[in-house]
């Protein structure tokens, strides 16, 4: 996206609280941001992209994203780095010693923990790293607190010279409210001073590094007890007073308008005797925080008495509908009653792979295997575990499909001893952290077929560019790995790589047989890209002709969801057997035309629907 | 507590569903009121479930409408409307596009598409406006005018005027592609006048009851 003129300050603008993190990353004066993309996080940079005077780039993966924002700060320039809770494991090893150096220039890691799971493999508290790490943690809990708290995360940085965790959830990212905006200030870098003692964490220096580090979260304690971000909201129903973070704030607020409550804003280190002043005015303390119980069990060690985890869930959002019976519960009052009308059964709708996805004949043939385990990873061919298919067997973390595949191969029983192994990964996945599997998988002489699925982009989270098409953040163009050479380079024999079309099925089938056969590492690279990008070219859409449709259902195999089925049936075969059929239709509208249904085919009842518009109009005239 | 208003906004992924609570948002923020907009739609553009809440008032907390506090279901789907239906207040308003899209699970066989989803939310005790957004979208001529349709319909159950969200729909086209903006008025006309009738039909129904 190219640059735009950003709005004016003291606009009020409906934002969300990625727009809004990022309108503060740019008023704040930071000179570069980074990160890699993932769900709630990624819209981030996306905007910080399109705003001028700020170097921007999607890195290849949360810990080189981390690096690159702290080799800015270390320079004494102001530095941004987002990511999803997933990523900041993947940047931990990063973090977790450069909370021992500490920054020049600001350094804020926006982390967004899924909340509820709408769109990640586990549901992790990011808060758990301030601990760890012996960081800050700031949690705004809308728009506006977004956009003012990326700001005060940055002047606490370069006032105790430390990385500041700025802890989003979905329902912050995604949220729209309105937010008024400011001026972009301008940040002068101090310059990168040399100092060994400071930057170069070896043993001896690091270790006296380390007072240093428990001084400075004394001090945030210190800080914490009078920030304005922890603010006390006296209230006339003094029988539960709670202490909140994060969105949980306004659902505490809209439940409970008249209760007394501790926001704390900035909840890492915690505030104890600020807690403890307004444990005095309260009958009983209830902490609501998502998801675990950190503040719940420090503030349990200081021997305050609180409630939380024992009558809240243990994950998931803390809604109005969740928090009121909860708190009825603890005073002894019947749950309010709510006249809510029960759900209608209603069919799932799970979330499927696009129409014409080149991913389609890659799981159409993983199908036809038989014998195999398959290895996968995170992406959208995920999905590739589920119906028609069933093509998937595993998938935990980013990049892991390699060492899991390679652990499948040397731990196999007794009953897997003929089992073929595939592993399956996407470009942008292998290169964020599969790379270095597939090393180790040839290293270590491991028997995998390795499926490379290269669609040019980061498809799961909207399609953003990466190393392996050859463009950068901004769209232009940029250096383009060659996937063929990369893979020969970690060692996979130039005979067992090979550059396939997943839309020629049988090509696909054969290469895959003829690989799981052989027992060395191999590399099968698909060459066709995410139709959500604009590398896609539709071609002319296909239809079928009724009066050919055998309700054979090959092509319903294929999972496409232009493909619906218009009639079912049931006859008896001459040998006696039973076979169920599904008569077809394609929806020509949303059909652009692979050509993947048509090679299952047998009767060639789908062509192209301008031929059977002419047939009509021969029929007629 | 001030009144809040609450209106959920339904449908599957590449619908338009978030696009238009935007501009419905955007209407509100225009007469002033305070404004929260958030969905779960994890991986909508997979062909998922997208549910939009929509809450505006002079102060919004939570952005999150509780089950039964709808008070306005825009349903772009008929299945989706019939999935989120207990969102609804009691006396709240479903206002449902007749047109089914029939997701791969059902196509494959292992589940189904209920028969009538209008009928079963009536059944069930919802109110409900339902009409052919999709069939009227794709007779202007394009099947994405659905989301213009389906604002239409539910610019009279606002509490500002209908010409308020028109004008908020057609300044999304008249700075982006001009060509659209005649088209989304017939659009929106079209919605509006679809959930009119839809009313009385409801109420020549109700006189023949009496």
């Amino acid at each position: 996206m190219a640059a735009v003129m950003p709005a004016p300050a003291q606009s009020r603008l409906l934002m969300s609280g990625n727009d809004a993190v990022s309108r503060a990353v740019w008023e704040a004066g930071v000179k570069v941001a980074a990160a890699y993309p993932g769900t709630p996080s990624t819209e981030m940079l996306e905007v910080i992209s399109t705003y001028p005077d700020i170097y921007s780039e999607w890195s290849v993966n949360e810990k080189v994203s981390l690096e690159v924002a702290f080799g800015a700060a270390m320079a004494g320039s102001r530095a941004f780095c987002a990511m999803k809770h997933v990523g900041l494991n993947v940047a931990s090893d990063a973090l977790m010693t450069l909370t021992l150096t500490g920054v020049v220039g600001g350094l804020v890691i926006a982390v967004a923990d899924d909340v509820g799971l709408s769109s990640s493999q586990n549901e992790q508290d990011s808060r758990f790293w301030g601990r760890f790490a012996h960081v800050p943690v700031l949690e705004p809990a809308d728009s506006q607190e977004a956009y003012d708290y990326t700001l005060a995360a940055f002047e606490l940085s370069e006032k105790f010279e430390t990385p500041v965790i700025l802890r989003m959830t979905t329902r912050i990212c995604h949220v729209k409210g309105l937010v008024t905006v400011g001026e972009r200030r301008t940040h002068r870098g101090a310059g990168f001073k040399k100092d060994v003692g400071r930057w170069v964490m070896v043993p001896g220096a690091a270790a006296r590094r380390l007072p240093k580090m428990f001084e400075r979260e004394r001090l945030l304690r210190a800080e914490a007890e009078v920030s304005p971000l922890n603010v006390v909201e006296p209230g006339s129903d003094r029988r539960v007073g709670f202490v909140v973070s994060g969105p949980a704030y306004m659902h505490v607020r809209e439940s409970f308008p008249d209760a007394p409550v501790l926001k704390l804003g900035f909840s890492c280190p915690v505030p104890f005797e600020k807690v403890r002043a307004f444990a005095a005015q309260c009958e009983r303390l209830v902490v609501v925080e998502e998801v675990e119980p950190l503040v719940e069990t420090e503030l349990k060690a200081q021997g305050i008495a609180v409630t939380g985890k024992d009558i809240l869930p243990l994950s998931g959002e803390l809604a109005p509908h969740v928090l009121r019976p909860a708190i009825a519960g603890l005073l002894g009052e019947p749950a309010p009653v709510e006249k809510i009308a029960a759900p209608l059964p209603v069919f799932p709708r799970p979330p499927t792979m696009c129409v014409a996805c080149p991913h389609l004949g890659v799981y159409y043939t993983l199908a036809q295997l038989r014998n195999v385990t398959i290895s996968g990873d995170i992406g959208c061919y995920t999905l590739g575990f589920g119906h028609p298919w069933n093509a998937l067997d595993a998938c935990i973390s980013m990049g892991a499909s390699m060492g899991m595949a390679l652990g499948l191969d040397k731990g196999r029983g007794e009953s897997d001893e003929d089992k073929k192994i595939v592993a399956v990964i996407g470009d942008s996945t292998f290169l964020h952290m599969g790379m270095q599997g597939l090393l180790d998988i040839v290293y270590n002489r491991g028997n995998v077929t390795v499926l490379l699925l290269d669609n040019r982009a980061v498809g799961m989270t909207g399609g953003q560019d990466n190393p392996g098409n050859g463009r950068d953040i901004h769209g232009d163009p940029a250096p383009r790995v060659d996937f063929a050479q990369l893979v020969k380079a970690l060692g996979v024999r130039e005979e067992r790589v090979h550059v396939v079309d997943p839309y020629e099925l049988p090509t696909l089938f054969k290469r895959l047989r003829e690989e799981t056969r052989i027992p060395e590492p191999s590399v099968i690279i698909t060459n066709q890209p995410c139709v959500l990008i604009k590398d896609y070219h539709k071609l002319k859409p296909y239809t079928v002709i009724d009066d050919k449709c055998t309700g054979c259902g090959n092509c319903v195999d294929i999972g496409c969801p232009a493909i619906h089925v218009t009639r079912r049936d049931r006859v008896t075969k001459a040998s006696g057997r039973e076979v169920d059929l599904a008569f077809v239709r394609i929806e020509t509208a949303a059909c652009t035309g692979c050509g993947l249904c048509v090679q299952p085919c047998a009767p060639d009842a789908i062509v192209h629907a301008e031929k059977v518009s002419v047939i009509n109009m021969l029929k007629k005239s | 507590m001030s009144k809040i208003t609450n209106i959920l906004v339904v449908g599957t992924g590449g619908q338009g569903v978030m696009t238009a609570t935007e501009i419905l948002a955007e209407a509100a923020i225009a007469l002033g009121h305070d404004v929260k907009k958030t969905e779960v739609a994890g991986m909508a553009q997979r062909g998922g479930v997208v549910s939009s809440h929509l809450r505006f008032g002079p102060r919004v907390l939570s952005p999150q409408i509780s089950p039964g506090t709808a008070d306005v279901l825009l349903g772009f789907e008929a299945a989706e409307g019939m999935r989120w239906r207990h969102m609804l207040r009691p006396d709240g308003l479903a206002l449902m596009n007749t047109g089914r899209l029939v997701p791969p699970v059902v196509d494959i066989g292992l589940y189904t598409y209920p028969d009538d989803p209008v009928a079963a939310m009536r059944e069930a005790g919802t109110r409900v406006y339902a009409f052919d957004a999709s069939g009227i979208a794709g007779e202007l001529g394009d099947i994405r005018l659905g989301n213009t349709v389906m604002l239409g319909a539910i610019s009279d159950q606002l509490s500002f005027p209908a010409e308020v969200l028109e004008q908020c729909v057609l300044k999304r086209f008249a700075s982006k592609k001009p060509e659209l903006v005649e088209l989304n008025r017939r659009a929106f006309a079209a919605g509006r006048a679809a959930a009119q009738a839809a009313l009385r039909g409801e109420s020549e129904a109700c006189c023949a009851a009496t």
